[in-house]
């Protein structure tokens, strides 16, 4: 049984593809048989919804008269990267206001961040704009304040360097104080795990070799159509192996993704901020898995039971990068609310959203049913675990 | 009979007179302090669990004194627009009142297991937790 991109996009023109979400798909080949599965449906579709730090908005923001460089640029007081052409902006997810108190008083609070900015921006509220800049002879302008919303700049694209983290560290706090991590705030003693993936519903957990989530992969993003732009930074794939040499899942990999901010939605762009860490994005993500042979769906049908997360304590392990773990949990078993680290059953909670990935893996699902949403052949894929790419560690 | 869960806000005239000894004394009811921040001069609150047969005539005579009298639940509220049911909340709620919701993964507010602890406005990363007042 194989299938091309050209027969799957044919039959969802013509309004007969068969779709089914991850989760449906996992039920579908634990009863029907993988074989029977994989020749009765031509796209699984996938869905997260969770932080993604590594996200951030292109915006031009147009010229004023007389023109202006905008050599500092601040959008709602936090400052905007602006070290490239006149009027273009990066407005980074984890940025923060200059006068923000940060760990000051600690835990602090980071209310509002660049996240936040892009939130404010894709709902369409107001947003302050403040620039300054040295003249020039074509840009004479030294001063701007003025508001503006997502219609009244030129252009606004996510760019989000690293995103879709295909699996992620279950954090635990083996340490006697409270610590506030991006994983949330860590009770002491094993007081509490905290996880960041949909499992079995999320995008890069189904395709662990990188079979068919490549380069101009067309996604959905943030409520809209997006794509994947390249592998994301610290794209490091691989596959998770007991001691004893079973396989537990993929690992490692992630995705840079792009797309035009003004046709997504704030209901899956959404400003956060971690207590005692910073600001952030939770960003909704959906990737659509052509089923072309029965190998893709022997991996999108993995359940909950076959994916399984690093535990990792980040008291002292983590900040001083020690490396190693204290050895796996499946999603199925930190679904269940609790786990067991180091002979202690400990209250687990996800950090990613279960409900909306659903609601995104659903509405893919529909788009493409519907015939609004093609599959795209990626114009090149990305390295995979074969390529053997592994972290560096920073001298210094 | 199940212990009835209030808020009680004191104004800062009222705030160093012994009411709670004659809610007990008068009223013959089971009072347990959740929470209390009552100071001299200062407005204050206070969350009590009450158990007896005089609860009514207790809340008529704090009323009566200038107290303000409020269940409780009425206290924590989750803004539903803004929960993104990420589930960040429901290993640190130390009464249960935020739960997951199984095999769904919603998560869920009962309000009458909160103690209003008021960790949860801390942690949810999209401040979906408010104090009504």
């Amino acid at each position: 049984m194989e299938k091309s991109y050209a027969e799957i996009n044919a039959k969802i023109k013509t309004g007969k593809a068969v779709v089914l979400t991850a989760d449906d798909f996992v039920s579908l080949a634990e009863e029907k048989g993988l074989a029977a599965a994989a020749r009765q449906v031509d796209v699984v579709t996938t869905g997260t919804f969770a932080p993604m730090c590594s996200s951030g908005a292109f915006l031009n923001l147009g010229h004023p008269a007389p023109r202006m460089k905008m050599q500092k640029v601040w959008l709602n007081g936090v400052p905007a990267y602006s070290g490239i052409a006149a009027v273009d902006v990066y407005i980074g997810a984890t940025e923060v206001p200059e006068d923000d108190p940060l760990n000051s008083n600690y835990p602090g609070e980071f209310r509002y961040g660049g996240g936040h900015v892009i939130e404010d921006l894709v709902a369409r509220r107001p947003v302050r704009l403040k620039a300054t800049s040295y003249g020039t002879d074509c840009y004479p302008r030294r001063e701007l304040e003025t508001t503006i919303t997502i219609d009244d700049i030129n252009e606004a694209f996510l760019f989000n360097p690293r995103n879709a983290y295909q699996n992620y560290n279950c954090a635990v706090n083996l340490g006697s104080r409270t610590i506030y991590t991006y994983m949330g705030m860590l009770k002491p003693n094993l007081g509490n795990a905290h996880y960041s993936t949909s499992g079995q519903l999320s995008p890069l957990l189904k395709d662990p070799h990188f079979r068919t989530v490549g380069i101009g992969t067309r996604i959905f993003l943030g409520g809209g159509v997006g794509y994947v732009a390249w592998h994301g930074t610290q794209h490091f794939p691989s596959i998770q192996k007991s001691p004893d040499g079973k396989t537990l899942g993929p690992a490692g990999g992630t995705l840079a993704v792009i797309g035009d901010l003004k046709q997504m939605s704030p209901r899956w762009l959404k400003g956060i901020s971690f207590v005692g860490y910073g600001a952030s994005f939770a960003v909704g993500i959906g990737i659509p898995i052509p089923i072309l042979d029965e190998e893709i769906a022997l991996y999108a049908a993995a359940s909950d039971r076959e994916l399984y997360a690093p535990v990792v304590d980040y008291s002292e392990a983590y900040p001083s990068r020690t490396p190693g773990n204290m050895g796996y949990v499946s999603y199925a078993e930190l679904k269940s609310g609790r786990i067991k680290v180091n002979g202690k059953e400990v209250p687990a909670a996800p950090l990613s959203s279960y409900p909306k990935a659903r609601e995104i893996a659903g509405i893919l699902k529909q788009w493409i049913e519907q015939g609004r949403f093609l599959l795209t052949e990626p114009v090149q894929l990305l390295p995979s675990p074969a390529d053997g790419i592994s972290g560096k560690a920073l001298k210094g | 009979m199940a212990p009835k869960k209030i808020v009680l806000r004191f104004g800062p005239d009222i705030s160093d007179k012994p009411i709670i000894y004659r809610l007990v004394k008068d009223y013959d009811l089971v009072v347990n302090i959740l929470k209390a921040n009552v100071n001299p001069q200062k407005e204050g609150t206070m969350v009590l669990e009450i158990t007896g047969d005089q609860v009514d005539g207790g809340m008529n005579y704090l009323r009566d004194q200038g107290v303000q009298v409020q269940a409780l639940t009425q206290e924590i509220v989750r803004d539903e627009e803004r929960c993104i049911m990420c589930g960040g909340c429901t290993a640190i709620c130390p009464t249960g009142a935020l739960y997951l919701e199984r095999p769904s993964m919603e998560v869920r507010f009962d309000g009458d297991n909160c103690v209003v602890c008021q960790l949860c406005l801390k942690i949810c990363p999209v401040r979906a937790m408010e104090v009504k007042l």
